[in-house]
């Protein structure tokens, strides 16, 4: 196929599956988070359930005025909503729906996506800095701080699955999965890495993404009650809506990266390699929703954290679990 | 050999090379020229992301993410740290100066280590064309890094370490003596 063909079909794909992925999640979070607290919760927008409250308030923030403070530095606070979401979408190209629906299949995979995820605090920082707003500045700044704190905690996680399949290939780690671990009874049993001895990385990737998506128990920087809305809050129209929407985008692209390292991507039992392609996409989406959920799940749950603790948790706690973990998987590699 | 100016834009690859080289150089010329200090970082991460982009270009893909993940996403997070903790003024306020006393011996500084990197290029290269490869398997590259080269590794990856002590050395206020 021709090159450039082939370019803008994969782009109007992952553009499409990411908005329409954001939506859908934005009312899965109204939804679940409602039904959670003993709420009905969006009812009247579309016809049943309030399925359109995601796309009526869309709507209303794009004709909502955009506005920019006196004092801001115009072009950083124009370009911040487009870097944050630059870098959520970019992680998209690598992630594999089937053996080969995949954007491009790097060989660098999950290397290509902490790379161009850790580009998302430079975003902030500029929001923060360029919006002329005390709270914003300390928003921003708090994102930064808690941003770095959980990258490291997520990239060892990361880690050691990489050293468990010997590959930063997003869909060698998959087919690293449904490897056969063992047979019993004239069935090969393929595992998932969750079931493989990585349920520690699971468990920090799982915390460091939640505290990489500033949400509750770790929304400090955006924390209302004392930043009023952190760097977003001078932000309103399309350029909130940018941030809004890569907040939840990135909630999809983070859920499908542990999929794909911890549940086996696409692959699932019993599906003959013919069919891989074919059901690999609806698979994926199960085991992405099921990981989004859990996210919200969290959201409902549990109270926020103060700063100093969210420090402690992730300098004193996650980051020398990963690293005895690292230690730990390395060594299990090396002897078997 | 040498190549005519007509011949260098005949090959689109010198396109795609333009393309990227020529903001990377605007972008640096930004970052030491800048009255802004915030304004100057977010120069320098273009011109890094630039820098990042010829590594692509030569098929070293894993040095150019490292330059994205531990330059842009690491060592310029902890500059704007340091500077917005300390003295970023909020918004348009133009702030830095200029002195010549700076400037003098930064420009030496730089066309030193332009010329010594030039310098050592075309020693090493000459006129010779380097052949088109395919992008470098990261297996190949670890082995490598971990086995000839692993001290030199070892101590550059002491960057990092710099970067945070430096952002540190900014951000500390030195303690006044309470009488």
């Amino acid at each position: 196929m021709n090159f450039w063909l082939e370019l803008i079909i994969k782009l109007v794909a992952i553009l499409g599956f990411v908005l329409t992925g954001a939506l859908v999640v934005i009312y899965a979070e109204l939804k679940a988070g409602s039904h959670m607290q003993g709420r009905i919760g969006p009812y009247y927008a579309g016809v049943r359930w309030g399925w359109a409250q995601p796309l009526a308030d869309g709507l209303k923030f794009l004709q909502k005025e955009d506005l920019s403070p006196t004092g801001a530095d115009r072009t950083i606070y124009g370009l911040a909503p487009y870097v944050v979401m630059m870098s959520t979408i970019a992680v998209f190209v690598v992630i594999p729906f089937g053996p080969d629906m995949v954007g491009r299949d790097l060989d660098l995979g999950i290397y290509f996506i902490l790379a161009i995820s850790s580009l998302s605090v430079l975003g902030i920082l500029m929001a923060g800095w360029s919006s002329a707003n005390k709270y914003s500045l300390m928003g921003g700044l708090r994102a930064a701080a808690q941003l770095i704190a959980y990258e490291l905690p997520l990239v060892l996680a990361a880690a050691a699955v990489v050293v468990q399949a010997g590959t930063m290939s997003m869909n060698g780690i998959v087919l690293a999965q449904s490897e056969t671990w063992f047979t019993v009874a004239g069935i090969d049993v393929a595992m998932p890495f969750l079931l493989k001895g990585q349920i520690i990385s699971f468990i920090i990737f799982m915390i460091a993404v939640v505290a990489e998506l500033s949400r509750i128990p770790f929304d400090m920087p955006i924390a209302e009650s004392e930043l009023t809305m952190g760097y977003l809050t001078e932000y309103s129209g399309i350029r909130f809506t940018m941030f809004f929407l890569g907040e939840y985008a990135s909630m999809i692209a983070f859920s499908a990266i542990a999929a794909t390292l911890f549940l086996g991507g696409y692959a699932a039992p019993g599906v003959p390699d013919g069919l891989a392609n074919l059901v690999g996409p609806g698979v994926m989406l199960l085991k992405i929703a099921l990981l989004v959920f859990v996210i919200i799940w969290i959201r409902w749950t549990w109270p926020r954290l103060r700063e100093d603790q969210l420090q402690r948790l992730a300098w004193f706690w996650l980051i020398p679990i990963a690293l005895a973990n690292i230690a730990v998987v390395a060594i299990f590699k090396v002897v078997f | 050999m040498t190549v005519t100016i007509s011949e260098f834009f005949k090959e689109s690859a010198n396109w795609a090379f333009l393309a990227i080289a020529v903001p990377t150089l605007f972008a640096g010329w930004r970052t030491v020229t800048s009255n802004n200090i915030v304004r100057a970082v977010l120069y320098l991460v273009v011109s890094l992301g630039g820098t990042a982009g010829l590594f692509f270009m030569l098929g070293a893909e894993f040095v150019g993410w490292t330059v994205v993940l531990v330059y842009i996403g690491a060592v310029i997070i902890l500059f704007l740290i340091g500077i917005m903790i300390t003295r970023a003024p909020l918004g348009q306020e133009a702030d830095l100066s200029h002195a010549m006393n700076v400037k003098a011996p930064a420009a030496l500084l730089s066309t030193v280590v332009f010329g010594v990197i030039t310098w050592a290029m075309i020693d090493a290269f000459g006129n010779n064309m380097i052949p088109p490869f395919e992008p470098t398997a990261t297996s190949d590259l670890s082995l490598l890094l971990f086995d000839r080269f692993v001290i030199p590794f070892e101590v550059v990856s002491f960057v990092l370490l710099a970067a945070l002590i430096g952002g540190i050395a900014i951000a500390r206020q030195d303690e006044e003596v309470v009488s």
